[in-house]
């Protein structure tokens, strides 16, 4: 509760930072306007047209937020130009990435964990993936698999796979091997099999790490989901109304659909982060 | 059907020197081995698996007719290479690391901001910053100033989070001892606090790395002169070009991992005392 004052002062901070920007970046169109019409700015009128312009470089925070207003509430859900409908196509398209990519990582893990020649050979090529941009790829896997006969949400769900299994790679290797070798001397006492000592010991020990890989991976997998709606011709989603508003112009566009796309990165981490108090403290690891 | 075989036979082959090698003494040269071995198989198997299937090269070209392609059109390659990669990310990517050290030494000078925007930059760090792209692209234009925008953006945060972590990472019994050699704040932070964050600092910087190729390439797509990575990429696709494309992706490999494995050699040439770096 400490830090509940100093954010706030940030997040005011913030705000007034970007009623400023909104100023400067808008008031050349605004003077450009405004000599055209031979009309006479004076300090008020200038501010009052830099926060309520129709195509602004940089929408004013009350306009992102009436728009926003306007495409969730007031129009219904099933119309094309309601940002839920935007916000579920991506939103099915990343969790259905992130479960993916969640099994590959655990099951890549735990045959890392227990095949000596698989930590060898793939552990380096896990780490090596990363350090190749994947997102220059998705318009090919897009394309690709469209030509295949593949399309709509799973070729989407492939790139978010593809982002978010690393993580959880890393995450759970780390955590099946983090039993010191007394507990794991003590299973061996107890005459345990192998299976016994992963479920009793070993899966249980990599919980912690198991959650906080899972939040990175989610937020991997919303970004691979909005970067894998860009190629198909902004048809639906929030990735595609960025792309659309680019297109057109429409900034309060584009800012509505990045304002929507991260406050659903921070519903969907926040619920992972609840998930993860939950279960361990009911494992009594909290 | 030969080509099937051959795969199979490759991987077969493959798997059984890496478990041969695995049993090994792990040297250096066993270590280094057992993934290359297993990359040159996968390559191998590819190749017998296009070749035996007959897959159409506009689906997915043959490591062949891709090594073919990059050779045969290295002056666009190197084109869109100095475009996307040493203008738009290098560029962003040092001022983007380079203004978030800063900040973080201001931020840690003062608790009060430490407290306020250290939860805002995680929030942030786990934002979909790569949406910024289309905005940014419209404030600086197509060339490679928008690109480097981008970059900043992304790198900024990680960086800063990761940085003002490290700067707290000293305990008080440090802290103490400089005050007995009567040290100030400044040379506390120059002989202490500074060399203390550099593993912090270098995780920021390795996470900014691969951020930074992924900024610059993806931003891109949202316009761009006739030269670059990203926009070769999506108007080859659109070309059914595929081989340029995954030659594209080769370079866009290899100028990553160079990165990435540049800033890993100066880290452990940097914090040589830390015990990761051991052995």
């Amino acid at each position: 509760m400490r830090s509940v004052v100093p954010v706030l002062t940030v997040v005011l901070g913030i705000f007034v930072l970007w009623y400023a920007a909104a100023v400067w970046l808008n008031a050349p169109w605004a003077w450009d306007k405004a000599t055209r019409s031979g009309e006479v700015l004076t300090t008020q009128t200038l501010v009052a047209d830099t926060w309520s312009q129709e195509k602004p470089k940089l929408p004013a925070p009350h306009q992102v937020g009436a728009e926003i207003w306007k495409t969730t509430v007031e129009k219904k859900i099933t119309s094309k130009r309601s940002l839920i409908y935007h916000s579920w196509v991506t939103l099915s398209a990343t969790l259905l990435g992130f479960a993916l990519g969640t099994g590959l990582g655990i099951a890549l893990a735990v045959g890392i964990v227990y095949n000596r020649t698989m930590d060898k050979s793939i552990m380096p090529w896990v780490i090596a993936s990363q350090t190749i941009p994947i997102l220059a790829i998705a318009p090919m896997i897009i394309v690709v698999l469209n030509a295949v006969g593949i399309s709509g949400l799973l070729p989407k769900a492939m790139i978010s796979m593809y982002l978010s299994f690393f993580p959880v790679v890393v995450g759970m290797v780390k955590g099946l091997r983090s039993p010191d070798a007394m507990q794991l001397d003590q299973m061996r006492t107890w005459n345990a099999s192998p299976q016994q000592t992963f479920w009793r010991l070993r899966l249980p020990s990599s919980m912690p790490y198991l959650f906080t890989s899972l939040k990175i991976a989610m937020a991997a997998s919303l970004v691979g989901a909005i970067v894998g709606e860009l190629p198909t011709g902004a048809v639906a989603g929030l990735g595609a109304r960025l792309l659309a508003g680019s297109y057109y112009g429409q900034t309060i566009q584009i800012w509505s659909a990045l304002l929507m796309a991260a406050a659903l990165a921070a519903v969907l981490v926040g619920l992972i982060g609840l998930i993860q108090r939950i279960t361990l403290r009911r494992m009594g690891m909290l | 059907m030969g080509w099937l075989v051959f795969a199979f036979a490759v991987w077969a082959g493959g798997w059984w020197l890496n478990t041969r090698l695995a049993a090994l003494p792990p040297t250096r040269a066993v270590s280094l081995a057992i993934p290359v071995v297993f990359g040159l198989t996968l390559v191998a198997v590819w190749e017998g698996i296009v070749h035996g299937f007959e897959i159409s090269p506009v689906l997915l070209p043959a490591p062949s007719a891709i090594a073919a392609r990059f050779a045969a059109s290295t002056d666009i390659l190197w084109q869109d290479f100095v475009q996307t990669v040493i203008r738009g990310a290098l560029s962003g990517y040092a001022i983007g690391c380079g203004s978030a050290f800063l900040v973080a030494i201001l931020v840690d000078r003062y608790d009060f901001l430490r407290r306020g925007l250290l939860p805002v930059g995680n929030f942030v760090a786990a934002l979909p910053v790569i949406g910024m792209a289309p905005i940014l692209v419209m404030w600086f234009g197509f060339d490679w100033q928008s690109k480097a925008a981008v970059v900043v953006v992304m790198v900024f945060f990680p960086m800063l989070v990761n940085t003002v972590q490290g700067l707290s990472d000293t305990s008080a019994m440090q802290r103490d001892l400089m005050r007995t050699y009567g040290a100030g704040y400044w040379t506390t932070l120059l002989k202490l606090r500074l060399p203390a964050a550099m593993p912090f600092v270098f995780n920021g910087l390795k996470i900014a790395s691969t951020l930074a190729l992924i900024g610059a390439i993806v931003a891109e797509f949202f316009g761009s002169p006739i030269r670059g990575m990203g926009f070769r990429i999506s108007t080859s696709v659109g070309q059914l070009a595929l081989d340029l494309v995954w030659a594209e992706i080769v370079v866009a490999a290899i100028a990553g991992s160079a990165f990435y494995g540049s800033i890993a050699l100066l880290e452990r040439a940097v914090t040589f005392w830390h015990p990761s770096q051991r052995r």
